[in-house]
């Protein structure tokens, strides 16, 4: 190891304690547990500024970051798998006394044999460890497909594709009156006839001319390479569209971590 | 006399932080244009310190900007406000704590809202995490600026259940087969909260806040349309564009990002002026949000003339 980075990890670790011993008697007589409260903030802190030490470059601090949220994410989606899944859902469902040793509700008149099978379906999955055996796990894997894809095809049929269609037939000329009605009535609010019209010829135009652009079977030249023109900017709005609400997001994490640190760890009042 | 015309210049340290910070930033973009003009190399890390001084500087120095509801979010706070007391009202907790500093905002905001109005909610999460994040709601919000409100009888929660939108499916027609306790252990048929209520289908209303899979997607194909429930969500900005096709058949509202959290806390700040000592996190994080989108966009700008620039010089050539 470098006499550099043996000074930093040095220098860190000493930076590290004295925000605990700071923090500690910062909250000292205002929380109970304050040392182990001191060390989590602490800790979460040391957490968040290692993730963004990335943004100067690569660096173990970073490494360390990244590597212990994995591992703990792991371990965490482990660990609620087998007590929400088998814990919570199968054994209340299968035995009185497992569910009394496990401290469950236990789930009385509810026992169906075919509570095994997702029993044996999942050790069937385990048998992927075996290296002659691994094609067993198939079966378990065919099921879980074939159940999703079955119980998720009714439903997006339903709501994304005939809801989502009669959706997009919306009325061109919302509550027409004729002419003379329109210009002495005209509103410019949101719910206002002719926003609302405007808002429909947008959703009807946009998904007309974004599907035209995804048509291969005719040459996209003349008026339909037009509409098909008018389409890609549909397409590109949205993505803009998109990207703003990405950006937004974004920065609203990074405010969340920023408001932590300042906040919970370095005690500002804001 | 000149007093009696003239306000007094009277600056807080707050106002001369902002004026500052604004300064700095301004001149950094100057610098980093005059820079650019020159053809000199501008290090990303540079953009990195830009986006931090225009996020911190409005998080020490705080801006709050007024927020009016668009019909999107007014549509959830109609809702809520239309509901008589006593509706039940589930609230589904489908995020983690990444997620939390863009959605924790508006399920806070629409608790306050649902508590004031006398609905009793359901608290429940398809995110193993959002338990932890209820808990904040808990810690936060219910219990000291609503301690008159009873746990079972106003408000309960049933938790987390594994299985994603297979929870869903057995929740539209059975609650009990599948949340036969409360968190606490407490059996179905002794919660008042759920007097009345069998399946998803006896609900007024549900909101979905997340922004991952599962969330409000599955809770509209699964709960939603199926058994025509009303459903309102609050999801984060990065998932709010593929949600706006569900509006308004099958989605009645939705908040969309920070931007939605503070509309609807600025909503509930309005209707009810005891929350204006409440907490606002999202009408705060606006301050950070519109320093750092003008940054973004001025390196937008400075990056498309220099463009336009080069081009010029080009064609001269």
């Amino acid at each position: 190891m470098k006499k550099t980075t043996l000074i930093i990890m040095a220098g860190v670790t000493v930076l590290f304690l004295l925000s605990w011993i700071i923090k500690a008697l910062a909250l000292e007589g205002m929380q109970e547990d304050y040392i182990k409260k001191a060390f989590l903030v602490t800790f979460s802190a040391f957490l968040t500024l290692s993730i963004l030490s990335f943004l100067y470059r690569d660096n173990p601090f970073y490494k360390f970051a990244e590597h212990l949220f994995v591992g703990v994410s792991a371990a965490f989606w482990m660990s609620m798998g087998f007590w929400s899944t088998i814990v919570g859902n199968l054994i209340p469902r299968l035995s009185q006394n497992l569910s009394v040793f496990f401290k469950v509700h236990y789930i009385p008149g509810d026992f169906n044999f075919r509570f095994y099978i997702p029993v044996i379906l999942g050790l069937l999955l385990l048998m992927r460890l075996s290296r002659n055996y691994g094609w067993i796990s198939r079966w378990s894997l065919a099921f879980i497909v074939g159940t999703t894809a079955g119980l998720n095809f009714i439903r997006y049929l339903r709501s994304d594709f005939i809801k989502q269609i009669s959706a997009t037939f919306v009325p061109l000329l919302v509550d027409w009156q004729g002419t003379g009605h329109f210009f002495s009535n005209l509103d410019l609010s949101a719910s206002g006839q002719l926003v609302m019209m405007l808002a429909n010829w947008t959703i009807f135009l946009g998904v007309m001319s974004g599907i035209i652009y995804f048509f291969f079977s005719k040459e996209h030249t003349g008026m339909f390479g037009r509409a098909s023109r008018f389409g890609i900017w549909v397409l590109m709005i949205t993505f803009g569209a998109s990207f703003g609400y990405t950006v937004m997001g974004r920065i609203s994490l990074l405010v969340g971590r920023i408001t932590f640190l300042f906040r919970d760890w370095l005690g500002f009042n804001i | 006399m000149t007093s009696h015309l003239m306000p007094p210049l009277a600056l807080t340290l707050v106002d001369i932080g902002r004026i500052l910070s604004l300064a700095v930033i301004a001149g950094g973009l100057l610098w980093l244009f005059l820079r650019a003009i020159k053809r000199k190399e501008v290090e990303r890390r540079v953009i990195f310190l830009f986006i931090f001084v225009s996020v911190v500087a409005p998080i020490l120095f705080p801006t709050v900007f007024q927020e009016k509801a668009t019909p999107i979010v007014k549509d959830v706070f109609d809702k809520i406000e239309s509901l008589p007391p006593g509706s039940v009202v589930l609230l589904s907790y489908d995020f983690d704590p990444a997620m939390a500093p863009e959605v924790q905002p508006m399920a806070d905001a629409i608790s306050r809202h649902c508590l004031v109005r006398g609905l009793k909610i359901i608290y429940m999460c398809l995110f193993a995490t959002g338990q932890g994040q209820f808990t904040s709601t808990l810690e936060n919000v219910i219990k000291p600026e609503f301690p008159d409100k009873v746990n079972l009888v106003d408000y309960v929660n049933i938790g987390y259940k594994a299985g994603n939108e297979g929870v869903l499916n057995v929740i539209i027609t059975d609650f009990k087969k599948m949340f036969p306790t409360d968190v606490d252990g407490v059996p179905y048929d002794s919660i008042a909260v759920f007097k009345g209520i069998r399946s998803c289908k006896d609900l007024d209303l549900v909101i979905s806040i997340g922004g991952g899979k599962p969330g409000i997607k599955e809770w509209i194909l699964f709960v939603g349309d199926p058994g025509n429930v009303p459903i309102a969500s609050g999801v984060a900005a990065v998932v709010a564009p593929l949600m706006y096709p569900y509006y308004p058949a099958q989605m009645l509202g939705m908040l969309g990002g920070i931007k939605g959290a503070a509309e609807y806390e600025s909503e509930l700040v309005h209707h009810y002026p005891q929350f204006k000592n409440s907490p606002t996190p999202a009408l705060l994080m606006m301050g950070p949000q519109t320093l750092a989108h003008l940054v973004i966009m001025a390196f937008i700008v400075i990056g498309n003339i220099l463009y336009l620039l080069e081009r010029k010089k080009g064609r001269k050539r």
